[in-house]
């Protein structure tokens, strides 16, 4: 039940192809569709080839370097950008802190920051969450203190995705005690070349580092590099929040996984036949394709909403519930596929650093527990599918 | 594609809103359903009056030609006030057998059809077919030239009360469980040899069981092609799927917002039940059901009029699975949280909790359409 589309889309999908088959290196074509981890470099390499055809940024206005295209049209570079195994762009720049500086930035932050994130010269991080303070956010406890025409910082940071790899790191920090917690948080831009900005790795279910615990001691950070107002970073976050959760859904890669699960259950054998005709398999598939199709109608119509200038109201959240339950569902099938041959933990095999044996098991089977695996974040991350919940409680219903 | 909406259909969304809360309040539509015939022949002929029958008919057969989309705006609507009247019997699933079998005929009918004096069914299901379409063993015999006779059986025909014609399905050729040879006939509300068993249905709408014992018709009763009716039927039973599952999120929308309005007001422990999170979070859920199932009929309802075959009918189960899956729960649900007050038939929400649980096992329940999509492939 494919999205039927207009000439002029069917001709803006065939462009895409054109330019995936031309410019999407097939290395890291292969490694993302085994289901390897993508190196910085790689990610770096593939986002400057963006860059340079103009199609980094769909999100952006134009003025600032967006492509002015319609919400399928965006629909459709992401699905064709998954299917042809693209490394999803890292957020953290483009999706994320971007947006915040345009809208909430001065002119030098903008001119300072905005270029650097289109080509990827920079590579962002995320500094909200700490050891004390989860779905509690507004209770961050990291200090800045104004010292001259510098903010001292010190506290920790945590699950700081990819800082291992970072340059800068969008943060909120405490700069008043008084009143409620969201009313004294500051939105700060640390350079993680600081002194005191140390990274630590947590490794994770999966066996994989991909996230981090930064600590922060004494960091000097120059007053120019703080977004907007102090104190009024909380309503810059929300503001992000909302961006982050429609790109949450992530339908283009999972459809692609979906794709990629068709294929393994179509070559794994259950009792002699194809598990993808085992009647449980089957139906609990043909379930969560279902769900993909509702969750994908629901994104295409909250993009035509925002097009058309209907703001989307809580459907961020809607959308961030559901595309994880999809993406979690499909991560399920996948390793229930392999059957026993989910259980070998070969990590060396999935990661890009030049191992050559043969797995045990077929090719596909050692990326498969581990991405089950570490897919639980995803109803954790970006505000817990229980965040979301209180917030369409309160929001939509008015409960 | 419909995920954003035309102007005009959103006028037409209105206008039946408008219409039905004026004059299809809950207390209204219970005098309605308690009634003689179990449904308004005032209702019927505003509906005609206003359009509404006429809508999805083709312009050619009499009608103003809509797209499924606005039968689905239609159906929502209709779903929000439990609409009682014969509209899927006569309209979705009556009009558009006739004139996807037989568009010559479906121009001399549907014209009475669309403005209100003629009312169908459709009676194909039999009493162990189930929700196999292709299964009948309604025998017809005779032919062109001297007419035919009808010998069978008819399980749970909508409206097959009321319809001053049955279009009813029996076996020209072919053995009972095998898709070709079976045909569509033109029956009279009043044959002879017709004996209908009428009664209420639980969610408040009019069915019969049909006797067709030696009924006699003559050879115009013959409609379209002989033995080609099971693909008639499929088409016209999966655009219905798609008005089932528009008329369930209509519902759902309704029962989402009774269940709101109750958690606001109840109080038990000194505060009203909205502030116990576990019950906010049962009602997202019931909400989030709502939306996704709403964009997917809508999505759905876009394809029905440029996709056929297994496209089709794998959109039509999706939709359908989904409506009935997510239509139980959100009804289930809303019993739950309005407490002892869900059980009583005075409130609204065990009504809409009925008519969803019955639209799941009309046409094949989710399981069925689970199964026929892996079928389908």
């Amino acid at each position: 039940m494919d999205v039927v589309l207009s000439p002029e889309e069917e001709a803006f999908r065939q462009e895409v192809r054109r330019f995936l088959e031309e410019k999407l290196p097939p290395d890291i074509a292969e490694k993302t569709g085994n289901g390897f981890r993508i190196s910085k470099e790689d990610h770096v390499r593939w986002q400057k080839i963006l860059h340079e055809k103009g199609w980094i940024a769909p999100n952006w206005p134009v003025e600032h370097g967006g492509t002015g295209w319609t919400p399928m049209q965006k629909h459709i570079f992401d699905e064709e950008c998954a299917l042809a195994g693209a490394p999803m762009v890292i957020p953290f720049g483009v999706t994320m802190v971007a947006p915040v500086i345009m809208k909430f930035g001065n002119d030098a932050q903008k001119a300072r920051f905005l270029p650097r994130i289109l080509s990827s010269d920079d590579w962002w991080c995320q500094g909200y969450s700490e050891p004390g303070s989860g779905s509690d956010l507004a209770s961050l406890r990291t200090k800045a203190v104004l010292d001259g025409d510098h903010y001292v910082v010190n506290g920790q940071k945590t699950w700081t995705t990819l800082a291992q790899h970072a340059d800068w790191m969008f943060t909120l920090v405490r700069t008043a005690d008084s009143g409620k917690p969201q009313a004294g948080i500051t939105f700060l831009l640390i350079d993680m070349k600081s002194p005191g900005v140390t990274v630590h790795p947590i490794t994770t279910l999966d066996g994989s580092a991909e996230i981090n615990s930064v600590f922060l001691e004494d960091v000097r950070v120059p007053v120019e590099n703080r977004v907007g107002e102090e104190n009024e970073g909380w309503t810059y976050a929300k503001y992000l929040l909302g961006h982050e959760r429609t790109t949450i859904a992530a339908v283009g890669r999972s459809k692609a996984q979906l794709r990629k699960l068709k294929g393994i259950a179509r070559a794994e054998l259950a009792g002699g036949r194809p598990i993808i005709e085992d009647p449980d398999y089957a139906r609990r598939l043909a379930q969560i394709e279902i769900d993909l199709m509702s969750l994908e109608s629901l994104v295409l119509r909250t993009l035509y909403a925002e097009s058309e200038g209907r703001p989307a109201g809580a459907e961020p959240s809607l959308l961030k519930i559901k595309g994880t339950q999809v993406q979690q569902g499909l991560t399920d099938l996948l390793m229930e596929a392999i059957g026993p041959y989910a259980a070998p933990f070969q990590p060396e095999a999935f990661r890009d650093e030049g191992w050559n044996e043969e797995p045990v098991g077929p090719d596909y089977g050692p990326a498969l527990a581990p991405l089950y695996f570490n897919w639980r974040k995803a109803s954790i991350y970006g505000g817990s599918n229980e965040i979301q919940k209180n917030i369409l409680a309160k929001m939509v219903l008015g409960l | 594609m419909s995920f954003t909406f035309t102007d005009d259909q959103r006028q037409l969304a209105d206008s039946i809103a408008r219409y039905l809360d004026d004059k299809y309040g809950f207390e209204q539509r219970n005098k309605i359903r308690r009634g003689e015939e179990g449904w308004s022949r005032e209702v019927w002929a505003e509906f005609a009056e206003l359009g509404f029958l006429a809508f999805p008919i083709a312009e050619e057969h009499g009608g103003l030609g809509g797209s499924t989309v606005d039968l689905a705006l239609m159906m929502e609507a209709f779903g929000r006030a439990l609409v009682v009247e014969p509209y899927i019997a006569t309209i979705v699933l009556g009009a558009e057998t006739i004139a996807r079998a037989d568009p010559k005929r479906a121009a001399e009918i549907l014209p009475s059809v669309a403005s209100g004096e003629h009312l169908l069914a459709l009676a194909h299901g039999e009493p162990t077919s189930r929700y196999d379409l292709g299964r009948v063993a309604t025998m017809a015999t005779g032919s062109d030239d001297e007419g035919w006779v009808l010998e069978g059986s008819k399980a749970v025909v909508l409206h097959g009360d009321c319809a001053d014609t049955l279009i009813v399905s029996a076996r020209t050729g072919g053995r009972d469980d095998e898709r070709d040879g079976v045909s569509l006939f033109l029956v009279p509300g009043d044959a002879e040899g017709l004996t209908k068993r009428a009664y209420p249905t639980i969610d408040g709408m009019r069915g019969a069981d049909l006797e067709l014992n030696s009924v006699r018709v003559g050879p115009e009763a013959l409609l379209g092609q002989a033995g080609k009716a099971v693909d008639i039927v499929e088409a016209v039973v999966d655009r219905a799927c798609v008005a089932l599952a528009s008329e369930a999120v209509g519902a759902m929308a309704a029962t989402v917002d009774l269940t709101t309005e109750y958690l606001k007001t109840r109080t038990q422990f000194g505060k009203p039940l909205g502030s116990f999170q576990v019950l906010q979070h049962r009602a997202v859920e019931m909400l989030s059901e709502t939306r996704f199932a709403h964009a997917l009929c809508y999505r759905t309802a876009g394809l029905m009029d440029t996709t056929s075959g297994g496209d089709r009918a794998r959109a039509a189960s999706m939709v359908k699975a989904e409506a009935g899956r997510a239509g139980k729960m959100v009804g289930e649900e809303a019993v739950q949280l309005h407490g002892g007050m869900g059980m009583t038939d005075e409130m609204a929400v065990g009504h809409y909790f009925k008519r969803l649980r019955l639209i799941d096992v009309t046409f094949g329940n989710a399981g069925h359409h689970l199964s026929r999509l892996v079928q389908l492939g």
